[in-house]
């Protein structure tokens, strides 16, 4: 029992508390680049969900069964970008074969994912909070969820916004600044729960 | 000094691995792509322009092998970029109907315009219409800061002596950045076949846009031309003569009935050179025939 508490616990603290993009502020590009069409976000959402889940698991791996036991802890950060851009590579090769379209609509931002500092953020974080291997699978799972979730809430938005009136010099890109800096306040309530 | 060994063969090793494993992954994942997109791809002038209403040259590359668009849309491309898309296709080239830009105004350029006042201000079309309806004393007419040939990115537009715009037809290619520019949309993309045009935009009445116009190329809504057309191409929207290129089969009839010189027809002295040389051969022949009627009549 005390297990899926632990578990509940994270999966709010990583999608809602402490979310990656509006709290953290990583992975900031994909958040605003990607979130013009519900269809390339939820996309982009799952492709990230993947890579994050996957670059966890290999990251705490390679950390802890070759980093630590050789005493080579600083090779952490160029370590884990190999490992994130080798996998954004496979996925990347993975999507093109087996769903041409979503691979149209993701379009740059899927290599992008491999410089995407949420991806290498999860691993990073994964390791200085000392999580165990599940947990660190866990984390990595729930900090896609919570990115998915705000990139489709952000593309949910400005879909609609598309059609608002607006000011010609509030079109566009200003627009969507003002409306992530309202999330990330809404996002700020979430800092005031407690278990 | 073994942790540096350490570090070189570890990140070897993974470097290694990822590299060999993405090398499986790619053979194993590799999507066939029709070669023939890549080499139409090559052929396309590479301009991105979107003049064939595909975002940028690669998409319009693999509309045409895809889904079977036309090989003719390609304006800057031209005919001989219709002709290797045609020979990679298998299909039969056919000639683009070009398209160039056609200016609706000849105001005469920097002399002969009318001005109301000197406009000093920015250097833009733009700026220049808004203080009060432009410095021309026509409301509709070109006002000279060029808008229209700073837009051109193909050098087919160029400034005369006199500040009037003249075309280049050999370096347009009916992109349509230019009409785009030109805040009085003066200016149009009309298939160059086309040669007939009304070099006027003015809703004015006919005694307020020649008294406006400084080059006498006004239309004055005297409404001859659209009598005159034989195909009903010329009508009239709000006392303004308009040319249906649709219907136009550039006859040059309007031109000769138009008071002003609002319709150019540049194909007038051919036309009247043939129809000379047609009238002279006619003579000839009905000579000839007397001739021989009267050898006839002899023998």
């Amino acid at each position: 029992m005390e297990f899926v508490g632990k578990i509940l616990f994270m999966a709010v603290m990583a999608i809602f508390v402490q979310n990656f993009v509006l709290m953290r502020f990583l992975g900031l590009c994909p958040y605003i680049g990607v979130s013009k069409k519900l269809d390339s976000a939820i996309g982009m959402g799952m492709a990230v969900i993947f890579v994050m889940t996957m670059a966890s698991t290999f990251t705490w791996l390679i950390h802890t069964y070759l980093l630590v036991p050789l005493h080579i802890e600083f090779l952490q950060t160029i370590a884990f970008i190999l490992t994130i851009a080798s996998l954004v590579q496979l996925v990347e090769m993975v999507i093109q074969k087996t769903a041409p379209a979503l691979y149209k609509s993701l379009g740059v931002f899927l290599p992008l994912i491999t410089t995407n500092c949420a991806v290498l953020g999860v691993a990073i974080l994964n390791i200085q909070s000392e999580y165990n291997f599940i947990f660190a699978i866990l984390n990595g799972l729930f900090a896609g969820i919570g990115f998915t979730l705000v990139l489709i809430l952000m593309a949910g938005i400005r879909e609609r916004l598309e059609r608002a009136e607006l000011p010609v010099s509030m079109k566009g890109m200003p627009i969507s600044m003002i409306v992530a800096g309202s999330m990330a306040l809404a996002f700020l309530g979430f800092s005031g729960l407690k278990f | 000094m073994s942790i540096l060994i350490y570090s070189v063969l570890t990140l070897g090793a993974l470097g290694l691995i990822y590299g060999l494993g993405l090398a499986f992954a790619s053979k194993k994942f590799h999507v066939e792509i029709d070669p023939k997109i890549e080499s139409i791809n090559e052929i396309l002038p590479s301009a991105n322009c979107g003049a064939c209403g595909y975002p940028g040259c690669a998409a319009y590359a693999e509309a045409i092998v895809e889904k079977g668009a036309e090989i003719n849309l390609c304006a800057p491309g031209g005919d001989e970029v219709i002709k290797h898309v045609a020979e990679i296709m298998g299909m039969e080239a056919t000639t683009a109907d070009r398209k160039v830009a056609i200016i609706h105004c000849q105001s005469g350029g920097k002399d002969n315009t009318n001005f109301k006042y000197n406009y000093q201000g920015i250097e833009t079309c733009k700026a220049a219409i808004l203080v009060s309806g432009g410095p021309n004393a026509c409301n509709f007419g070109c006002v000279y800061q060029y808008d229209c040939v700073k837009a051109c990115k193909f050098d087919a537009l160029h400034i005369d002596d006199n500040g009037m715009i003249i075309v280049n037809n050999d370096n347009c290619t009916g992109c349509g950045a230019c009409a785009i520019a030109c805040p009085r949309d003066l200016i149009e993309m009309v298939s160059i076949k086309k040669r007939v045009h009304i070099l006027c935009a003015s809703h004015d009445k006919g005694a307020v846009s020649r008294k406006a116009c400084g080059n006498n190329t006004a239309c004055i809504a005297c409404t001859l031309c659209v009598k005159k057309c034989p195909v009903d191409a010329i009508t009239m929207d709000n006392n303004l003569a308009i040319i249906d290129y649709d219907k136009c089969i550039v006859c040059g009839m309007c031109a000769d009935v138009c008071p002003t010189a609002a319709i150019f027809d540049p194909l007038k002295e051919v036309r009247a050179q043939k129809k000379a040389a047609a009238k002279a051969d006619a003579i000839k022949k009905k000579l000839e025939e007397q001739k021989s009627e009267e050898n006839k009549e002899e023998s």
